[in-house]
């Protein structure tokens, strides 16, 4: 339906009825310990913090709080696991187990993908659609791989590295948690998670899996927390690798950490990607693929499509038409199956957010946004388009992590390479052309370790995934994957 | 000050044929007897940077003695300003060097191979004056040959041992494949001087980096020598640049510059290693530490060591109509 001016009018009848997932099925406890040694313990300090849905801003429940104490006997308890069971177990025994914790997320996805939405915000459509069934997936992937890595290194003998400790961010709470450890245990490690202070509760559930797929004890270890736990895992001198996946700003801190040491570490950091969209694109496709780009889980991603640029010459057309979809996108209750947009992960993102669309504006930049409605309770933000920007600018530089495009233009395809490589990071990128020799010469040219031809945003266990320059070292997922977790000789 | 140092030391290289430097340069006796002694030409130790041989900007040298402990050379010790027109030189390099043909760099690196097979009495010379027994030299020369040309066959097959097609389940053909990772530093180590820069070099080359690398700082003079070696061969200005200098002062210039992508370190100091680091981190740099003993043996003579100076990328494309 079109209005007198010829513009899209969405504020007709075509609403839709609340279709709201049932929670009634997700037991949440009161109160979370710690998983250590295959048992869940109380911290030692006594100290629990709250994990809150951040689409009602009330509290899902209380966590432990590792301290540094606690880090030690989960690492304690991964060394022994390591050295008594788990690296003496013949590999395909190792492989059984992670495919029993990858049949049984099957089973129980619909829970899984109901508490991933209350405890993360994001819309259920994905926690069931990708993150749930992405991580099962993932289990199921490096199950296989067990009795199998010494092929994957032509030339070479493997042996696994030891305990690893890995830290995980908040945007994918389950899948990163599989992400670390389906390739850590396929390898022959044992582990010791911590998953972000915002959304424990996944990789808690995990815990209770794992101990009904009888691993065990101490081969998983997970330590709730926030940043001193972290600290603590990263300092630890009895763990062999770290695995980060987080803020580029945090990764410089972990590699510092490191210096002094022969730990390992992989690092899996922040992005600024570019989506660029020539003028011989198929325009509403490329137009989808913007949308999917930048407000895919409000934009908590790292390879987020937050840079847009365009061929001048359907730069308006494309704006336009971006507009008008951006007009169809729901935000809201993330357990509402039409919901496109969550929640803002916390309070304090939501603050991040906000603080650069103020610097966006005071930038010079102008600043749009979709009307929709957003609920009163709760951490929200309003798909964002920024135009009028300059290389230049903190929103076009800095990673933001929300829902939020820059969006720039272009001339030639050497000036769309030039810009969508000038930021420090080089995590992914997108191409959007009918054109298969534009594709090739411009993908070889963007310095990323993930690039989507007229797609964007996907993902398989199958795949590597990793950043050049500063958005990180090594690779996760495929055949890359499992490297960080082996020593070759 | 610095110069006068620099005249008096030349002067006591010319009254001393045996501490010339390593250019097989002999006074010859000449057939007419009444003739003096031909005086031999000393060489210049210069630096090697975007395909040119300046001296240092900095004016400063080093001093190296022989086998005898004998005067031998005086090095340039470059500055950190050097290392930086260094690296601007690699990095105006790379995009031509990552993007010419495997096939091209693998005959360049063969020819870089002959050009070292045509001046090997050179090179075993220079080695000879820098302390090794001559069947030592010898053999470090000729394995410096032999990598070139191992690294040479690699150029067009690493890619095809470590990419890989991945079976997604979406509708995507999706596949990865190695990139270079940029501008690497490397710091060649001092056991073998020419054989230990070669089986670093190549390697960071071969799979299309750019490179600022830090001779020996004990044995420098091979390695400076090596530089008229990649001059001769067809590499790209630029692709190598070499430096002498001190590792102690450099280093810290090299972990913390933002525009170099990757840094080999070759020894096993461990403060150094640590400074390198904690500065690499500024910019996420990638760290290699080899602390081999030997470099003449499968231990650095695999395709895993152009692996480490690589990206993995990974690209989707979608299958349908």
């Amino acid at each position: 339906m079109s209005n007198d001016n010829g513009e899209l009018d969405f504020n007709t009848d075509w609403t839709y009825s609340p279709a709201p997932e049932s929670s009634e099925h997700v037991k949440i406890r009161d109160r979370y310990d710690l998983f250590i040694g295959g048992e869940f313990t109380a911290p030692e300090s006594g100290k629990y913090f709250a994990t809150v849905n951040p689409a009602t801003e009330e509290q899902l429940a209380e966590v432990a709080e590792a301290s540094s104490e606690d880090v030690d006997r989960a690492v304690r308890a991964a060394r022994k696991a390591y050295e008594q069971h788990w690296s003496r177990l013949p590999a395909v025994t190792r492989g059984k187990y992670i495919y029993r914790i990858a049949r049984v997320l099957q089973e129980r996805a619909r829970e899984f993908a109901v508490l991933e939405s209350m405890d993360g915000g994001k819309p259920i459509r994905e926690s069931r659609d990708v993150d749930i069934p992405l991580a099962a997936a993932h289990f199921f992937y490096y199950a296989g791989w067990a009795d199998k890595v010494d092929y994957a290194f032509p030339g070479r003998k493997t042996r696994p590295v030891g305990v690893a400790g890995q830290i995980i961010p908040w945007n994918f709470p389950l899948l990163m948690a599989a992400w670390k450890i389906a390739p850590a245990l396929a390898c022959g490690n044992t582990v010791v998670l911590k998953p972000a202070e915002t959304t424990p509760l996944t990789a808690l559930l995990l815990a209770e899996i794992i101990r009904e797929a009888d691993l065990p004890p101490g081969v998983v270890n997970i330590v709730t927390g926030a940043g001193a736990t972290g600290a603590a895992i990263v300092d630890h001198p009895d763990i062999d690798k770290i695995a980060f996946t987080g803020s580029t700003e945090v990764g410089r801190i972990i590699q510092k950490a490191l210096a002094g040491s022969d730990r390992r570490y992989t690092l899996e950091l922040g992005g600024k990607a570019a989506n660029i969209i020539f003028e011989d694109a198929a325009l509403d496709q490329a137009v989808e693929g913007i949308i999917n780009g930048i407000f895919f889980n409000q934009g908590h991603v790292c390879c987020a499509g937050s840079r847009l640029l365009v061929q001048e010459s359907v730069a308006d057309d494309v704006l336009a038409r971006l507009k008008d979809r951006m007009a169809t996108l729901i935000v809201g209750d993330p357990l509402d199956k039409n919901t496109d947009i969550g929640a803002i992960n916390s309070r304090a993102q939501l603050e991040t957010i906000n603080k650069y669309l103020e610097i966006g504006q005071q930038e010079g930049a102008a600043m749009y946004q979709a009307s929709c409605a957003v609920p009163e309770r709760g951490y929200w933000c309003r798909p964002t388009v920024f135009t009028g920007v300059s290389q230049s600018h903190r929103i076009v530089q800095e990673e933001i992590f929300g829902p939020v495009l820059a969006v720039q233009t272009f001339r030639t395809v050497d000036e769309a390479v030039a810009k969508a490589n000038n930021t420090p990071y080089g995590l992914s990128g997108g191409i959007w052309t009918d054109k298969g020799a534009k594709i090739f010469k411009v993908s070889s040219q963007v310095r990323a370790g993930v690039v989507w031809a007229n797609t964007f945003n996907k993902f398989d266990p199958g795949s590597p995934f990793g950043g050049y320059k500063e958005s990180g070292v090594g690779r996760e997922g495929g055949l890359h994957g499992l490297q960080p977790y082996l020593e070759l000789a | 000050m610095a110069n006068d140092e620099k005249l008096i030391a030349r002067a006591g290289r010319q009254g001393e044929p045996a501490a010339t430097s390593g250019v097989s340069q002999k006074p010859r006796k000449l057939a007419v007897a009444s003739e003096p002694e031909r005086v031999g030409v000393l060489k210049t130790y210069k630096l090697y940077i975007g395909g040119n041989f300046p001296r240092t900007e900095s004016g400063r040298f080093f001093k190296i003695v022989d086998r005898k402990g004998e005067p031998l050379a005086n090095m340039c010790r470059a500055s950190r300003k050097d290392f930086r027109e260094a690296v601007v030189a690699a990095r105006a390099a790379f995009a031509g060097w990552s993007a010419a043909s495997a096939y091209l760099r693998g005959q360049i690196l063969y020819r870089v191979a002959e050009m070292l097979e045509g001046r090997k009495e050179q090179f075993v010379t220079e080695l000879f004056a820098l302390g090794a027994t001559r069947p030592a030299a010898q053999g470090e020369v000729e394995e410096a040959i032999d990598r070139l040309v191992y690294f040479a066959g690699w150029c067009d097959k690493y890619q095809q041992v470590f990419s890989s097609v991945n079976p997604v389940s979406s509708s995507h053909f999706n596949f990865s494949m190695l990139e270079p990772t940029g501008v690497v530093v490397l710091v060649a180590p001092d056991k073998h001087p020419l054989l230990g820069l070669v089986a670093n070099l190549a390697p960071a080359i071969a799979g299309g980096n750019t490179v600022v690398a830090l001779a020996s700082e004990q044995l420098p003079t091979a390695a400076v020598s090596f530089a008229e070696v990649l001059h001769s061969s067809d590499v790209p200005a630029g692709v190598v640049n070499l430096l002498s200098g001190y590792r102690q002062e450099l280093l810290e210039h090299f972990a913390a510059h933002m525009d170099v992508n990757a840094l080999v370190y070759c020894g096993s100091d461990p403060g150094q290693i640590q400074q390198v680091r904690t500065l690499a981190a500024d910019n996420i740099k990638r760290v290699i530490v080899r602390g081999l003993s030997s470099w003449n043996d499968d231990d650095s003579r695999n395709p895993y060591f152009i692996a480490d100076t690589q990206e993995v990328k990974t690209t989707w494309h979608p299958v349908g109509r």
